[in-house]
C-alpha cells in the first residue's frame, strides 16, 4: 500500500517508528491497541466486544478536546496512541504532516455501510486516511418557551432586547467566526482578509450583548434559563433537549457548516493491522447505531441509521437530517497557514 | 543572610566551601538543569523558527515572530494580565497576611490543623470547585435565587463572566500560595524581639509596624512572587468563570500552542514571559538581600 | 504569645471564603440528577457509582502515587537546595534559578518536558509525570524553607560545631529539627499542588496511565456528573480523618516556641 512521504512535523528528526507497509496476513491477535477518543463517546463494552471477536486487547483512553490530542500527536516521537478520534479538519492537518497511515480498504470492508455522501467529504475525499464516525452541523439551540423561534444568524448576532445578555456563542475560533461569516454571505472556510475584517467588526458588536463564550456548558445554561439562545452543535443541543423538551434546534437560513468526527490510524503505530480491524469493527451497524441512540449524534452509517427506532426522531428532530441536507452545508477544512488568522480574530474578540 | 562560614576570599577556604556546597546544591542543581533548563531552552528556541503550513515547525531561522509580538493586541493582553495579576496579588496579600498572622498565634496543635485546613479545599478537583463556584454565582445560581426569593432584588445580579469575577476566581485559586510562605516567615521570627519591644513600652500596633512587618518581608515577597505569575498564566479560570471574555497571557499562550498550533509564536510569548520572570526574581533577590543585610546589622547591634 | 483578638475575624472570613464552594461541592454530591447544575432531589447513588468507576479509581491511584513520590523527591531536593543557597551563596542568581520553576507557566513546562522526552525517544508514564511534578514542587519547597532559614539563629549551629560535632551531625541533629516546620509546610504545599495538577500531567503522562485531574477533565465534554463531587467529598473526608488522627497520635510540640495558653479558635 502506498506510503505518503510528506514532511515530518514536530521536532523528532527521525521518521516515526513502525513500518509503513500493511501486512494483510499479519496475526493481529499478537497486537494491542491504544485508542484515544472523547469520554463517553463510544459504547462502554466496545473494547470487550472487539477483544472477544478478534482477540486484540484494546485500551480506550480519553481526551477532552481535539487540540489536546493534537498536541500529543504532533510533539514528535511516539505518542503511544494507535487510533485517534479527531475531527475532520484535524485529520487533514495530521495527514499533511505525514503522521497518518493510509487506510487499507481491503481491511475495512464495512466502509460499504456508509452513506455515499460520506465518501465525498472535502477534508479527505474518498476517506484515504480517515473514516467518518459521527457528523453534524452547527446552529441555534434555544428555549421555545422563552423566545420566538429564530431563523437567522442575525437573531444571535444582533439580538432583540429581551434576549440580549442571555446568549452564548462558541469560543473555538472557527465556530466563533462562523455565524458572522455566514450572515455576511461568506464561506466558513474564508481566507479573505477583508471578509474576516467584516466578520470581526460584527462580532465586536455582538460581544457586548453576549452572556459568555461557552463550548461546554451552554446547554445547561439553557436548561437553567440563564441563556435563551445559544450557538450550538446539533448533537450537544440534544443533551439540552433531553433535559428540557422546550429546547429546540434550528439551522439558520444562511446555512452553516458540516463537521465530522473521524477515526485515524497513526503511522507511528506498531499495530496497524489491528487498528484497521478496529476501525472496521466500529463501522458495524450495531456499534454505530448505539452511538446514535446513546450519544444523540448522527452517524454517517446508513446501515446503522436504518436500525434506529423512529421515536428518536420525534424527540430529537435534528437526528432526522439526511446526508443530502448535511452536505448542503460547507464542510469545515483546515486552512493551513491561514488558521492563525482565525486564532488572532478570536483573541481580538475575546480581549476586546 | 546570616552565615557561619569562614571569611570569603581565602582561596583554600573557598575551595573547601565549594566542595561543602556540593551535596546541597548539586543534586537539585543537576536535576533542574536537566528537567527545567533544557526543556525551557528547547521550547523558547522555537521562537526563532517558523510554523509549518498545518502546524509543526519548519526549521528556517526567522525573527518574524518577534515582529508579530509588537502588536497592540498582544501588548494589550500583556498589560491587562499584569494589571489582573497585580490586583490578585494585592488582594491575596490583604487577606493572606492577617490570616497567616492569626495562624501563628494559635497553639501548636491548632496551628497545623489551621494550615492543613487552608490546603484541604485544594485536595478536591479544580474543575469540581470551579463548577461549584459557577453554580453559586451565576445568574440562575443559588445566591441569585436566594436573593430573588427573599425579595431583595428583582433581576439577578450578574456576578460571573466579567473581569472582576476572574480576579476573585484567581484569588480563590492562589490564596494558599500566599498564606503558606507568609506563615513560614512569620512563624520563624524570634518572639523575643516582639517581647522586648513590648517591654520597652511599644503598643501592639507599633510592635507590628516596626518588628513584625519588616521581619516578615521575605515571606511577603515570596508570597507575592508565587501568586503574581501563576495568576497571569492561568487559562482555565478566564475561560470558565470569565466566560471567555477575559484574555490573559495564559490564554494567549495556550491558544497559540494548542489552537493555532503555532508553536513558534507561542514560544515567543514564552520567551518574553521567561525573561520577565528572571528580571522579577533577580529584583526580588536584590531586595531580599538588602533586607537581610539590614537584619544582620540589627542583630549585631542588639545582640538578639 | 499574643492572643488572637481582632485577627479572629480575618481568619474566619478566609475559611468561609475557602470553604463555601466546598460546601456546595459536598451538597451537590447528593444531587439526584445527571447534570450538576440542576437540583433534582437527594440521592446517595453517586457513591456506589464512584467506587464502581474503574477509570476514576485508576486515576486516583495514579495521582496518589505521583503526588507522594514527587513530594518526597521535591522535599529532599528542595530542602538541600535551600540550605545550600542559604549557606554557600550570596547572590540572588542561584536562588532565582531554584525558585523559577514554580513560576513558569505550566503549559510551557509540560510541553517542554514532553519535547525533551520525545527528542530522546524516552517513553512516557507515571515516572515522567513524577519527574515533571518534582521540578516545580521542589521550587516551592526551596522557597518556603529559605523563608524560614532567613530567621534561624545560627548560634545553635555554631555551638554544636564548637562542641565538636561534625558537619553532618550538626546538620541532622540541629539544623533539620529547626527547619522542620518549614519543611513540613513545603511538603504539604508540594503534595497539594501535585494532587490537583492537570496541565503538566497531561503532557507528560502516557495515554494509558492518566492522573485523576486528567480523567476528570476528559469527562467535561459530556458533562461532569455528581459522581465527581462524591469523589471530592470522599477525599475530603479521608483527609480530615487522617489529619485529626495524625494530630491525636503524634503530640509533637514545636520546641522553639514558648509555652502558651492561647485558646483554640
Amino acid at each position: 500500500m502506498a506510503v505518503s512521504a510528506a514532511a515530518v512535523i514536530g521536532l523528532s528528526a527521525c521518521a516515526p517508528s513502525g513500518s509503513s507497509e500493511i501486512d494483510a496476513d499479519a496475526d493481529i491477535t499478537e497486537q494491542e491497541l491504544v485508542v484515544s477518543i472523547w469520554a463517553d463517546y463510544s459504547p462502554d463494552d466496545l473494547a470487550e466486544r472487539f477483544e472477544e471477536e478478534t482477540g486484540v486487547k484494546v485500551t480506550i483512553v480519553n481526551h477532552a478536546t481535539n487540540e489536546e490530542v493534537m498536541a500529543k500527536l504532533t510533539a514528535g516521537g511516539d505518542s503511544g496512541i494507535d487510533v485517534a478520534f479527531v475531527s475532520g479538519q484535524y485529520a487533514q492537518a495530521l495527514s499533511e504532516g505525514g503522521l497518518l497511515q493510509d487506510l487499507d480498504k481491503s481491511l475495512i470492508p464495512n466502509e460499504s455501510n456508509l452513506y455515499p455522501e460520506a465518501s465525498e467529504l472535502a477534508y479527505d475525499p474518498g476517506n484515504a486516511y480517515s473514516m467518518p464516525y459521527a457528523w453534524g452541523t452547527t446552529g441555534l439551540c434555544y428555549r421555545t418557551d422563552l423566545m420566538e423561534a429564530p431563523t437567522s444568524w442575525d437573531d444571535l448576532l444582533n439580538p432583540a432586547a429581551d434576549v440580549t445578555g442571555k446568549t452564548t456563542m462558541l469560543s473555538t475560533e472557527r465556530w466563533m467566526a462562523l455565524p458572522a461569516l455566514k450572515a455576511l454571505g461568506y464561506s466558513v472556510n474564508s481566507e479573505d482578509p477583508a471578509e474576516l475584517e467584516e466578520a470581526k467588526a460584527q462580532l465586536e458588536e455582538t460581544k457586548d450583548t453576549l452572556l459568555a463564550f461557552d463550548d461546554t456548558t451552554f446547554y445547561t445554561k439553557l436548561v437553567t434559563g440563564e441563556a435563551v439562545l445559544t450557538e450550538a452543535w446539533d448533537g450537544w443541543c440534544n443533551y439540552g433537549i433531553a433535559e428540557d423538551p422546550n429546547i429546540d434546534f434550528v439551522v439558520p437560513e444562511e446555512g452553516s457548516d458540516l463537521w465530522v468526527d473521524t477515526m485515524t490510524v497513526l503511522k507511528s503505530s506498531e499495530n496497524k493491522e489491528a487498528a484497521m480491524a478496529f476501525v472496521n469493527f466500529v463501522l458495524e451497524a450495531d456499534v454505530q447505531s448505539w452511538v446514535a441512540e446513546n450519544i444523540l449524534y448522527k452517524v454517517p452509517n446508513k446501515a446503522a441509521m436504518d436500525l434506529l427506532d423512529p421515536a428518536i426522531y420525534e424527540q430529537y428532530p435534528n437526528m432526522a437530517m439526511t446526508p443530502a441536507e448535511l452536505l448542503e452545508e460547507e464542510t469545515i477544512v483546515d486552512l493551513g497557514e491561514y488558521s492563525t488568522e482565525y486564532t488572532r480574530l478570536a483573541t481580538e474578540i475575546a480581549a476586546g | 543572610m546570616t552565615t557561619t562560614t569562614p571569611v570569603p576570599g581565602t582561596p583554600r577556604r573557598r575551595g573547601r566551601r565549594g566542595l561543602a556546597a556540593l551535596p546541597f546544591l548539586g543534586p537539585g542543581g543537576l536535576y533542574l538543569a536537566a528537567l527545567f533548563v533544557v526543556p525551557l531552552v528547547l521550547i523558547t528556541s522555537y521562537a526563532f523558527f517558523q510554523r509549518g503550513r498545518f502546524g509543526g515547525i519548519v526549521w528556517e531561522l526567522t525573527l518574524d515572530n518577534f515582529v508579530r509580538l509588537i502588536d497592540p493586541l498582544y501588548l494589550g493582553v500583556v498589560a491587562n494580565s499584569l494589571k489582573v495579576g497585580l490586583v490578585v496579588t494585592l488582594l491575596a496579600l490583604l487577606i493572606g497576611y492577617p490570616t497567616a498572622l492569626a495562624i501563628t498565634r494559635l497553639s501548636p496543635k491548632w496551628r497545623t490543623i489551621a494550615l492543613v485546613a487552608v490546603l484541604l479545599p485544594f485536595w478536591t478537583n479544580f474543575l469540581v470547585r470551579t463548577y461549584a463556584w459557577i453554580l453559586l454565582f451565576n445568574n440562575a445560581g443559588w445566591i441569585n435565587q436566594a436573593l430573588q426569593g427573599l425579595g431583595i432584588i428583582d433581576e439577578p445580579i450578574p456576578m460571573l463572566y466579567t473581569e472582576p469575577a476572574v480576579v476573585v476566581g484567581l484569588l480563590y485559586m492562589y490564596l494558599p500560595l500566599m498564606i503558606l510562605p507568609l506563615y513560614s516567615s512569620l512563624a520563624s521570627r524570634d518572639p523575643q524581639l516582639g517581647e522586648a519591644a513590648t517591654n520597652l513600652g511599644a503598643s501592639p500596633f507599633r510592635v507590628f509596624r516596626t518588628v513584625t512587618l519588616p521581619l516578615s518581608l521575605p515571606g511577603v515577597l515570596t508570597g507575592c512572587v508565587f501568586v503574581f505569575v501563576p495568576a497571569m498564566s492561568n487559562f482555565i479560570i478566564p475561560e470558565l468563570i470569565g466566560g471567555g471574555k477575559t484574555v490573559l497571557i495564559g490564554n494567549l499562550i495556550r491558544d497559540q500552542f494548542l489552537k493555532a498550533r503555532d508553536w513558534p509564536f507561542g514560544s515567543t510569548l514564552a520567551l518574553v514571559l521567561t525573561i520577565s520572570l528572571v528580571v522579577l526574581l533577580v529584583a526580588q533577590a536584590a531586595v531580599s538581600r538588602r533586607l537581610n543585610e539590614g537584619k544582620r546589622i540589627r542583630k549585631a547591634v542588639t545582640g538578639a | 504569645m499574643p492572643k488572637l483578638g481582632l485577627l479572629r475575624l480575618p481568619l474566619w472570613l478566609t475559611y468561609v471564603f475557602l470553604y463555601l464552594p466546598i460546601l456546595v461541592v459536598v451538597i451537590l454530591s447528593f444531587n439526584d440528577s445527571e447534570s450538576l447544575f440542576v437540583w433534582k432531589g437527594f440521592s446517595l447513588r453517586w457513591y456506589p457509582e464512584l467506587f464502581a468507576d474503574s477509570a476514576v479509581m485508576a486515576g486516583l491511584r495514579n495521582t496518589v502515587i505521583v503526588a507522594t513520590t514527587a513530594t518526597v523527591l521535591a522535599t529532599v531536593l528542595g530542602t538541600l537546595m535551600a540550605v545550600g543557597i542559604h549557606r554557600y551563596t550570596k547572590g540572588g542568581l542561584v536562588r532565582a534559578f531554584a525558585i523559577a520553576p514554580a513560576l513558569l507557566p505550566d503549559l510551557l513546562l509540560g510541553i517542554g518536558i514532553l519535547s525533551v522526552f520525545s527528542l530522546l525517544g524516552l517513553t512516557l508514564g507515571l515516572h515522567s509525570v513524577i519527574m515533571a511534578h518534582t521540578v516545580f514542587a521542589m521550587a516551592f519547597v526551596t522557597a518556603i524553607v529559605l523563608a524560614r532559614l532567613a530567621h534561624l539563629d545560627p548560634s545553635l549551629e555554631e555551638a554544636s560545631r564548637d562542641l565538636g560535632a561534625t558537619a553532618s551531625r550538626t546538620f541532622f541533629r540541629v539544623t533539620l529539627p529547626q527547619l522542620a516546620p518549614g519543611i513540613v509546610a513545603g511538603a504539604l504545599l508540594a503534595f497539594t499542588l501535585s494532587l490537583d495538577e492537570f496541565v503538566i500531567a497531561f503532557f507528560t503522562s502516557a495515554p494509558t496511565t492518566p492522573t485523576l485531574p486528567i480523567t476528570i477533565y476528559s469527562m467535561v465534554r459530556f458533562g461532569v456528573t455528581p459522581e465527581i463531587n462524591a469523589l471530592a467529598t470522599v477525599l475530603l473526608l479521608v483527609s480530615v480523618v487522617t489529619v485529626i488522627g495524625a494530630q491525636r497520635l503524634t503530640r509533637t510540640t514545636d520546641t522553639t516556641r514558648t509555652t502558651d495558653t492561647t485558646e483554640a479558635p
